[in-house]
């Protein structure tokens, strides 16, 4: 088995899960009827690349698990998840600005990853990028609404942008597996995506009255399994299941 | 309720060639909002190819209580139903 190509797609495929997990406990407690079926339609579409990426990656383990374990049986360090999708459903406008700055980076490695000598790999991407384009056009209209909404919608929306802006950086790293994919042609070089990423999330921001911190410092380690103390009860609410009931199928 | 949202009436069309129909109501802020909540509320199952939307308070609706003057005068006039002939069977939609 390449473990280095398992791993590459488990950094892309850990994202979505954790995202679509976080986007799931919304459902049933959105602001509003409307968001709460778009958010909860988010997460599907979320879920639904995750699983075409798990099949993938149970075939290559050539039996040794199935989209179940690798979804449900990970300890929290063989998740290899950023800490940005992990954070907290703190207010609608943590979740928007989580969905944003996610959104953006998505989008572009999709359309990096069409391309990627991995047939398997460039067919999951290129039909993501439909689903991925509408995220972005979502969650980038809720920033715009918020930041020039109201005082209070604001100033809410502004502290998720301080709060959650030291996330971002870590989504150009690469790790050991990341760089060998790239250089089989296989992975994007995310490091790549990096100005027209803050490009573009600059440009919403902007629109949206809203100012972008200045830090030198940004948090990371997610990547290589190491994560923020959040990681841990999201994970015993996704695992709680397959871990009470083993084996248990739907 | 006053915070709530304005409501709007959605009309899909579900294949070319037919008309939009109308689907339901939603609440949002404003149109554009709205066309993106009726493409979640009512069109995620690929239900349609065009969504319109409509504020519930642009639509004049008739009065239930004048039910007798406005639809009974027609009943006993089947002349004016177009029943005396036969479609031919390559008409659809009819």
């Amino acid at each position: 088995m390449d473990n280095s190509l398992y791993n590459y797609i488990l950094g892309i495929s850990d994202n979505t899960l954790i995202l679509g997990q976080r986007l799931s406990e919304l459902c049933g407690h959105g602001p509003n009827l409307e968001t709460d079926i778009a958010c909860t339609n988010i997460a599907l579409d979320l879920l639904g690349q995750t699983r075409s990426y798990y099949q993938y990656v149970a075939k290559l383990s050539e039996g040794q698990s199935t989209e179940d374990d690798i979804a449900f049986l990970r300890t929290e360090r063989e998740y290899k998840n950023i800490l940005l999708v992990e954070q907290p459903n703190t207010n609608f406008g943590y979740v928007i600005i989580r969905q944003f700055f996610y959104d953006v980076f998505h989008l572009l490695l999709l359309r990096e990853l069409q391309n990627s000598k991995d047939e398997t790999l460039a067919a999951i991407a290129k039909k993501g990028i439909k689903e991925v384009s509408y995220h972005q056009r979502f969650s980038s209209d809720w920033v715009k609404r918020l930041g020039d909404g109201t005082k209070t919608s604001h100033n809410k929306i502004q502290e998720a942008v301080d709060d959650l802006w030291k996330f971002t950086d870590e989504l150009f790293y690469l790790t050991e597996d990341d760089k060998s994919a790239v250089i089989s042609g296989i992975g994007v070089d995310v490091s790549l995506l990096k100005s027209s990423y803050y490009q573009i999330v600059e440009e919403v921001l902007q629109e949206a009255t809203l100012t972008i911190p200045e830090l030198k410092w940004f948090r990371k380690g997610g990547k290589e399994g190491i994560h923020s103390e959040h990681m841990g009860y999201l994970l015993s609410d996704l695992q709680y299941m397959q871990r009470t009931y083993p084996n248990m199928k739907w | 309720m006053k915070k709530n949202w304005p409501l709007w009436e959605v009309f899909v069309r579900s294949k070319n060639g037919l008309e939009h129909r109308h689907f339901g109501s939603l609440h949002a802020a404003d149109a554009d909002m709205a066309l993106e909540n009726a493409r979640d509320v009512y069109t995620r199952r690929s239900e349609g190819v065009s969504i319109w939307v409509v504020p519930s308070k642009h639509i004049t609706a008739s009065n239930p209580e004048h039910h007798g003057e406005l639809f009974e005068p027609a009943q006993d006039k089947v002349y004016r139903h177009p029943t005396f002939y036969n479609l031919p069977d390559e008409v659809k939609h009819m």
